[in-house]
């Protein structure tokens, strides 16, 4: 098990950089995700801690090691790919085998180790078929086996989720998450989808346009995005920014939206934009009797538990989240408010967060 | 009613119609293409005499001459010698015998045929061997001026081979390489290497990248990983290419007759000489190319496996 630290990581693929100047830490035993939309480098910089490419500057360590002009073969490192790789020309057992017959193991020794791994992850059966006629979830587990198998020093995953139907993605999520709380090796798992990321990440680093914008536990990253992106990117439906015409001065307490005054925490930082943001999670905001911000209700959806409300006022549209006990009908006037603890100023021109009495990262 | 839910078929289904009329083609096709090749067995298997009969025995008494004599070199004798010899010990020199002749050796046939064998088993290996490698480079590997070499190597095959035969003939007698066995080899595997390079080029370009890199990750170098993962991945591919190959080089005929004389004098320039031996011997002569369609047949349907396989192959999840 290892530690992996990325220094200064660029990669250049001739003029469009894929990964700018990234500094990461994943700590031995952590499941750390990666999570970004597509094209936002995060496949690249786990291919380059594969030693599948090799970054155009910066420094990768292994444990201390400066692993960053070594071979992928010489790393010591387990890679599941999106597609899952399996090599159609050998059997279910000799995929799983295939990195240990290259050490030079006994065969017994080899037979023992697939025997292992096939029993945890309960493959047994299928040792002897064809991978071409295993379903998504079973190709899924050798592709995991012939990575376990080995016992590497670090585990990479490229959204091995990816191909699976959901109920199955979530099925798996949770193997994988069980499966690393028992072998506790330092993974790195790629993904675009934030659920997943939720569910089964210790830390969370978010990526865009070959930036890593912030990484943190996943509670942090939800509840306390360092960037508009972020906030927008995590969370379904996603963060509600509401636009305030003032520039916002260190140590204040209000701000003023559509002519209703509203609590937020104590700024520690001012904005140097006159148009800003606040970002406010739909779950808190509410329906106000008597003071907020008035809107028209656009559209109700019902998921069960709660209920999400599209509500279309003079400063934009917004998501409010409320319990499912509270019927509204579209076209219906209502009055929105909000949590005054948890409310996030993002700077207008540079979409960063400012730090205040709730916002401490 | 019934009539019509007899017709109902998916529309991505032929008709009845359609399939026994292909089926009807095919045959008819397959019967064309047969026909010359059973008339020459059945020719191999015939008398002197029945061979060049007409009109044109189809019903015949068989008989192992025309094998006899492809293998045997024969010198005619008088009745009397024939009488003073002790009684044939064989039944083809029983036979000889019957023709009034003796056998005097082999024939140089067994020799020419095994040349065949070489030099086109030989030339298809290299071919096939460095394609593979120059095709995975050009598939795998950003290469400076990659389209203008791929359109280079292309370019040997624009000209019919035989507008350099007379530069080569003068090479080849320069460097000593005319009628041996390596000479013939490394020209046929220069003409095949072009075709080589551009079919492997292609079927590598269809196999997923992922699958070495797998390789590569698991601790195999890129060498490994291009013998244990790549090769047999792209077998549908060598099979094909290797069946181009080896169809071009054992039957090439331009070269071999003007390359070779007698070491290394492949089977294609040999069988015509069987005609001057001893009068037009059909028989020797049909006996002849039906032994020299046999490997290729051979080596086809050997692979033809791994070619039907190919089609069917669904392993790769894109």
């Amino acid at each position: 098990m290892v530690e992996i630290v990325l220094q200064n990581i660029q990669k250049n693929f001739g003029d469009f950089i894929a990964v700018k100047n990234s500094n990461l830490k994943v700590k031995t035993g952590e499941f750390f995700v990666m999570l970004g939309p597509s094209g936002c480098g995060k496949t690249t910089t786990l291919r380059m801690i594969a030693g599948l490419e090799i970054p155009t500057s910066g420094n990768i360590m292994l444990d201390n090691n400066n692993v960053t002009s070594l071979r992928a073969s010489q790393r010591d490192i387990a890679f599941v790919f999106q597609l899952f790789a399996l090599y159609p020309h050998l059997n279910v057992e000799k995929n799983i085998s295939f990195p240990l017959r290259m050490q030079k193991m006994k065969s017994s020794e080899i037979k023992e180790r697939v025997r292992e791994v096939s029993q945890l992850l309960r493959i047994e059966h299928l040792l002897k078929s064809n991978v071409s006629t295993l379903a998504g979830g079973d190709r899924q587990r050798v592709a995991l086996g012939r990575a376990i198998v080995r016992r590497p020093a670090a585990f990479l995953m490229d959204e091995p989720l990816g191909t699976l139907d959901t109920e199955f993605r979530e099925k798996m999520c949770l193997e994988l998450r069980k499966l690393h709380n028992r072998i506790q090796a330092t993974t790195v798992y790629v993904t675009h989808d934030q659920t997943e990321a939720m569910t089964m990440g210790d830390k969370i680093a978010v990526m865009n346009q070959g930036k890593i914008l912030q990484n943190g536990t996943p509670n942090e990253i939800y509840s306390k995005p360092r960037s508009k992106f972020v906030g927008s990117f995590i969370g379904s439906p996603s963060m509600n920014f509401i636009p305030i015409d003032s520039a916002i001065e260190k140590g204040a307490t209000s701000i003023f939206i559509d002519g209703n005054e509203f609590n937020i925490p104590e700024q520690h930082e001012g904005t140097i934009a006159d148009k800003n943001f606040i970002g406010i999670r739909p779950e808190k905001m509410t329906l106000s009797e008597n003071q907020g911000i008035s809107g028209e209700v656009y559209a109700s959806e019902y998921l069960g538990t709660r209920n999400v409300l599209t509500i279309n006022t003079e400063v934009g549209q917004f998501k409010v989240r409320v319990s499912k006990d509270i019927k509204v009908s579209p076209l219906e006037n209502v009055k929105i408010s909000f949590d005054s603890h948890s409310g996030i100023i993002f700077d207008g021109t540079s979409d960063k967060a400012l730090q205040s009495a709730y916002m401490t990262i | 009613m019934s009539s019509a839910i007899n017709s109902v078929r998916s529309p991505l289904e032929p008709s009845s119609f359609s399939r026994k009329s292909a089926a009807t083609l095919i045959i008819i096709y397959a019967f064309i293409a047969l026909v010359p090749i059973a008339w020459m067995v059945m020719t191999s298997f015939k008398s002197a005499n029945d061979a060049v009969s007409y009109p044109p025995k189809v019903v015949f008494e068989p008989s192992m001459e025309g094998w006899v004599n492809l293998f045997t070199q024969r010198s005619r004798q008088s009745k009397e010698y024939l009488k003073s010899l002790p009684p044939p010990e064989t039944w083809y020199e029983e036979l000889v015998r019957s023709r009034q002749m003796v056998i005097a050796g082999p024939s140089r046939f067994l020799g020419r045929f095994l040349n065949s064998l070489i030099i086109g088993f030989g030339s298809t290996f290299l071919s096939v061997f460095f394609g593979a490698l120059a095709g995975y480079a050009f598939s795998r590997f950003k290469i400076p001026l990659k389209e203008d070499l791929l359109f280079f190597i292309l370019s040997t095959r624009m000209f019919p081979p035989i507008a350099v035969a007379v530069p080569i003939f003068l090479m080849y007698r320069k460097l000593g390489l005319s009628d041996t066995h390596l000479g013939m080899i490394i020209l046929y595997t220069m003409v095949n290497l072009s075709l080589a390079v551009w079919l492997l080029k292609g079927f590598m370009d269809e196999i997923p990248l992922e699958y070495e890199e797998a390789a590569m990750v698991d601790g195999y170098t890129r060498l490994q990983a291009f013998f244990k993962i790549v090769i047999p991945q792209a077998m549908t591919g060598i099979a094909a290419t290797s069946i181009f190959c080896m169809i071009f080089a054992w039957n090439e005929y331009a070269f071999a007759v003007l390359l070779t004389f007698s070491e290394a004098q492949t089977a294609p320039p040999f069988i015509p000489t069987i005609i001057g031996e001893g009068g037009l011997d059909w028989p020797a002569i049909a006996a002849g190319t039906v032994m020299f369609l046999v490997p290729v047949m051979i080596f086809t349907v050997v692979l033809r496996k791994h070619l039907l396989r190919g089609i069917t192959f669904g392993a790769v999840r894109k």
